[in-house]
């Protein structure tokens, strides 16, 4: 079972709330995605709030735990700023946090990223880093007090999957024993199932979801390809060969000629 | 005196963060408040004076990825 902040967590599919084509949409998926934390955000709002109150009742109403994000911040003091008003609204420690560093690939600020980590666990917070797969940046950050990292295999949004395995599989190996969650980049089950053939512990996905035709049983596909994904990175994998090796015993094959 | 709320500036009368939260008609346990730049938590919105040119944010929960 993985644990995220002394919190148990059964299903390793964590998902995002955004871009579902209805509020009914979005249900059906977070159920059948069998998710158990979902992220949302805060924005400003000029209809006195009954948008995001509708919004807040939704996911109240689906039982799921809620993660925070700091999505398009940024600054330092923007994330850190909006993290302090996620926790007010959502009473929680957790908090995602996600400092844009550049406009076109939404590649994270990891300098930005590290100073907010440390000044957010310094008051209490329990920080989920949106990061890359540079494995400095991952030790600043697990020095800054993180205790979960979840680094990005392709830019947000995407779908291209995986981009650089050999990374992710020395990120997995370097942290033993800090939660893994690959957030963003994901396009489909069989990526996800790959870097949970890694080792790693979670897949934070939405797009992948909520852009799908019928996003409810995307939902239910990344579940099941997560879940094969986990149960065979513990079966432990056989490791490609460059010859072939006959699979049926040749011992005691009968002699015709 | 004047307000930057929501990054909009508006000509209001409310003496406090809570008067002005109801004369804009917001209301819910839902909502987030900074003032200038600093969180300013629900049960001390009664109690905090705003001052001419102040930057008020409110947020509430939005879909988020």
């Amino acid at each position: 079972m993985l644990e995220l902040y002394g919190t148990r967590i059964t299903s390793r599919l964590l998902l995002g709330t955004a871009r579902y084509p209805s509020p009914a949409v979005l249900a059906d998926a977070v159920r059948r995605s069998g998710s158990e934390i979902v992220t949302v955000s805060l924005r400003r709002e000029t209809a006195g709030g009954k948008n995001g109150g509708a919004f807040f009742e939704l996911i109240r109403e689906l039982g799921v735990r809620v993660l925070p994000n700091t999505a398009g911040c940024h600054s330092v003091s923007e994330a850190v700023l909006t993290a302090k008003m996620a926790r007010e609204v959502f009473s929680t420690n957790w908090i995602k946090l996600e400092i844009i560093g550049h406009h076109d690939t939404l590649q994270p600020d990891v300098f930005g990223l590290v100073e907010a980590a440390r000044i957010l666990t310094g008051e209490d917070f329990e920080v989920f880093p949106y990061t890359t797969d540079d494995l400095v940046v991952a030790e600043r950050l697990v020095d800054a007090g993180c205790q979960v990292l979840m680094p990005w295999c392709a830019p947000i949004g995407s779908a291209m999957g995986p981009q650089n395995l050999p990374a992710l599989r020395a990120m997995r190996a370097h942290f033993p024993g800090v939660p893994l969650i690959v957030d963003a980049g994901i396009g489909r089950p069989s990526h996800a199932a790959a870097v949970m053939e890694l080792g790693y512990d979670a897949v934070l996905l939405n797009t992948a979801v909520a852009g799908a035709a019928d996003p409810g049983s995307m939902a239910a596909a990344f579940a099941a390809a997560i879940e094969a994904g986990n149960a065979a990175y513990r079966a432990g994998m056989l490791e490609p060969r460059d010859m072939a090796i006959p699979s049926t015993p040749v011992i005691g094959k009968a002699v015709f000629s | 005196m004047t307000l930057i709320v929501n990054g909009e500036m508006l000509e209001m009368s409310a003496a406090t963060l809570s008067e002005l939260l109801l004369a804009l008609e917001y209301e819910g346990e839902w909502l987030a408040t900074a003032v200038n730049g600093e969180l300013v938590h629900r049960e001390i919105r009664g109690a905090f004076r705003l001052s001419d040119g102040d930057r008020v944010e409110i947020l509430s929960p939005m879909q988020g990825g």
